[in-house]
């Protein structure tokens, strides 16, 4: 095991500094209103840096700076974004550590997966996206003997981005990269809960990027990612967060006739079929694991496997393997990087996450596991700390359809596939869903039939850059990851060209 | 200096006789703050993702409503003898389907920021706590 030392002090992997201002043009540039907030960690509780409170007149001048670059920007050849997007991936690499760190003490994740998952992740997310760039080819279509089409693609130009506070870091590059890639030039919005750990990342970085490409400002919804999302000089908005905000978003992005991506959360089943216990292998292990990774990152997942429908026959066995299993998991210092579930990123998240446990309980919910804070004293003692829970219930209860974006499992049990299909899709959501089944047909026909836009066929929480992820239903609009993420940051350019001489004949 | 109670919607969806939504008195308190900055104000229900499940303060009229939108009550904020500040709480229809049996009370957290829900710069998240309404159940 190693513990990661606490940042700022001797043998830290990272030293923030005390006061962060927005990254304009290629530079740190002070709040146009000179004021700023606190940055806390889920860790201990504490404030550890300043942030820049921006508003709109930072956005302006984020704006400024990207339609100053996005130009020269748009014209560079993909041979040399692809060249950028590499070195980017490279700084990465070499600071995985460091990032790792950082990004654990803004959210409070356990650092074993920010090590191996987030920035890792994130830097393949570049080379993914400099590999798509340069493997992407136009069309063209011959009409008749003398029309051609040509069909170009073309960057947006400059495009606005808010980002969630789970992944940070991830979640900015999933949405900077095919940006960058496509040949767009970005303002970025953090959230207010997680600021810094993105401005880390381009501390390492912002020299590779000409000045003005990537703007990042920080601040909150209401006072700078509204005045981003409502401008009419962004050509496209993205948002990862909640439904209201995503209808707001949509509001905002029709007043100005551009596009939105959306993605916009879950409540996705994990379905465990009874072929999975015929026998105690390591298949049986894998699933046992998939059922626990409703924990993983704290729960704080968009596509967290937060409603398990395990088929009657294997109920109570599978089901008490898997809670035995879960109340093994090491909750401790997220530093530390034997521990597995960390702090949850804020304290509005940790009561929210407390309400739903009581409001479980009113309806009548069983709760099999946990259910309470954790206080892990010491120093740690002011941290968000929540035991993974599990509750036995229906999927009409709240615990079961709401997104508690927590280590919170509602568990209920179906009667063959037609009922664990109905249950599975019985939600509001369409994100992501897990189907596990040594049956490779009874697997095929429930990852077809599950309504949702990734389906985890006998694993879970993969997240490759070259697989597709987006939702159904109330889950967004839009995918991210893969090359058909190009498309929500290119425009089609059309030339049909005639060669002949021959005019219409109309006039 | 009067203290402040906890506010009780009316009854807006049709056919019920019993409120669905309260505002606790920090709620109360701190509404009354954004009213005086903002102006009128009004909540949509959010669900989903990081911040979901939160109740969002707007300006009155900034969120578009429509009919897939439940209006869940209308309460009033001012002070006893006070001219009407009247908020609209609106939850799309749904979400209300799966929220029905709840009742809502609106409380305020310390907490950083949710949305573009006016509250959050000032370090305060509202949250909802939830009871079970009599007469309704999550009925499996």
């Amino acid at each position: 095991m190693t513990t990661y030392a606490t940042p700022g002090s001797e043998d830290a992997k990272v030293t923030f500094k005390p006061r962060y201002e927005n990254w304009i043009g290629g530079e740190w540039v002070k709040p146009v209103e000179g004021q700023y907030f606190e940055d806390i960690s889920p860790v201990n509780g504490k404030p550890f840096a300043e942030v820049a409170r921006g508003t709109a007149a930072d956005i302006e001048l984020a704006l400024d700076a990207a339609h100053r670059a996005a130009p020269a920007w748009g014209k560079t050849s993909a041979t040399e974004r692809a060249a950028v997007l590499n070195r980017i991936a490279d700084v990465i690499d070499a600071n995985t550590e460091l990032l790792a760190v950082a990004e654990t003490w803004d959210n409070g994740k356990p650092v074993r997966e920010t090590l191996n998952a987030d920035i890792p992740l994130a830097a393949d997310h570049f080379r993914y996206f400099a590999s798509a760039i340069r493997a992407q080819e136009g069309a063209f279509a011959e009409m008749d003997g003398s029309m051609t089409a040509y069909h170009y693609h073309e960057p947006l130009g400059v495009v606005g981005q808010i980002i969630p506070w789970n992944f940070p870091i991830l979640m900015a590059v999933w949405k900077l990269a095919p940006a960058l890639a496509a040949g767009n030039a970005i303002v970025l919005k953090p959230a207010e809960q997680t600021p810094v750990s993105i401005l880390v990342l381009i501390e390492l970085i912002g020299d590779i990027l000409p000045p003005g490409v990537v703007n990042i400002v920080n601040g909150f919804g209401v006072e700078a990612g509204k005045p981003l999302a409502s401008s009419p000089r962004i050509r496209k908005i993205a948002f990862t967060g909640e439904t209201t905000t995503g209808r707001l978003i949509l509001q905002y992005a029709s007043a100005n006739i551009i596009p939105a991506t959306l993605e916009l959360g879950g409540k996705s089943p994990n379905v465990f079929f009874k072929d999975v216990a015929d026998h105690d292998d390591a298949f049986y292990d894998k699933a046992q694991e998939g059922f626990v990774l409703f924990a993983f990152n704290n729960g704080e997942v968009c596509t967290a496997p937060s409603r398990a429908l395990i088929e009657k026959p294997i109920y109570d066995s599978f089901l008490g393997d898997a809670v035995a299993r879960t109340a093994k998991a090491i909750q401790g210092n997220p530093l530390d990087t034997d521990t597995m579930v960390g702090a949850q990123a804020s304290n509005d998240q940790l009561e929210k996450i407390l309400s739903y446990i009581d409001i479980g309980k009113q309806e009548g919910a069983k709760l099999l596991l946990g259910g309470e804070r954790v206080d892990l004293g010491g120093d740690l003692s002011g941290g968000y700390y929540v035991q993974p829970t599990i509750f036995e219930g229906h999927n009409k209860m709240r615990l079961f359809q709401e997104e508690i974006f927590g280590p919170v499992l509602a568990v209920t049990s179906f009667d063959g596939y037609d009922d664990a299909i109905s249950i599975a899709n019985d939600t509001l959501y369409g994100l992501g869903a897990g189907v596990w089944s040594r049956n490779g047909n009874v697997a095929y026909r429930a990852g077809r039939d599950i309504q949702a836009g990734r389906v985890w066929v006998n694993n879970y929480h993969a997240y490759p850059a070259g697989a597709a992820f987006g939702g159904y239903k109330s889950s967004g609009i839009g995918r991210e990851n893969s090359r058909l993420a190009l498309d929500h940051y290119q425009q089609t350019k059309n030339l049909l060209v005639s060669y002949s001489e021959d005019k219409l004949g109309f006039f | 200096m009067s203290v402040i109670e906890t506010v009780s919607a009316t009854v807006t969806v049709p056919g019920e006789t019993v409120p669905r939504v309260e505002f606790l008195p920090a709620t109360v308190e701190l509404l009354r703050m954004l009213w005086g900055k903002f102006g009128p104000l009004m909540f949509h229900q959010s669900g989903g993702c990081c911040d979901g499940s939160s109740p969002m303060c707007f300006a009155a009229g900034d969120f578009l409503t429509s009919d897939r939108d439940v209006l869940l009550g209308r309460l009033d904020i001012a002070p006893t003898g006070g001219e009407p500040q009247v908020i609209d709480f609106w939850m799309s229809v749904e979400q209300f389907e799966y929220w029905s049996h709840t009742f809502l009370s609106v409380d305020v957290v310390p907490g950083r920021g949710s949305g573009f829900s006016l509250e959050a710069p000032e370090g305060k998240r509202f949250m909802i706590r939830s009871r079970l309404m009599e007469g309704f159940g999550p009925d499996a």
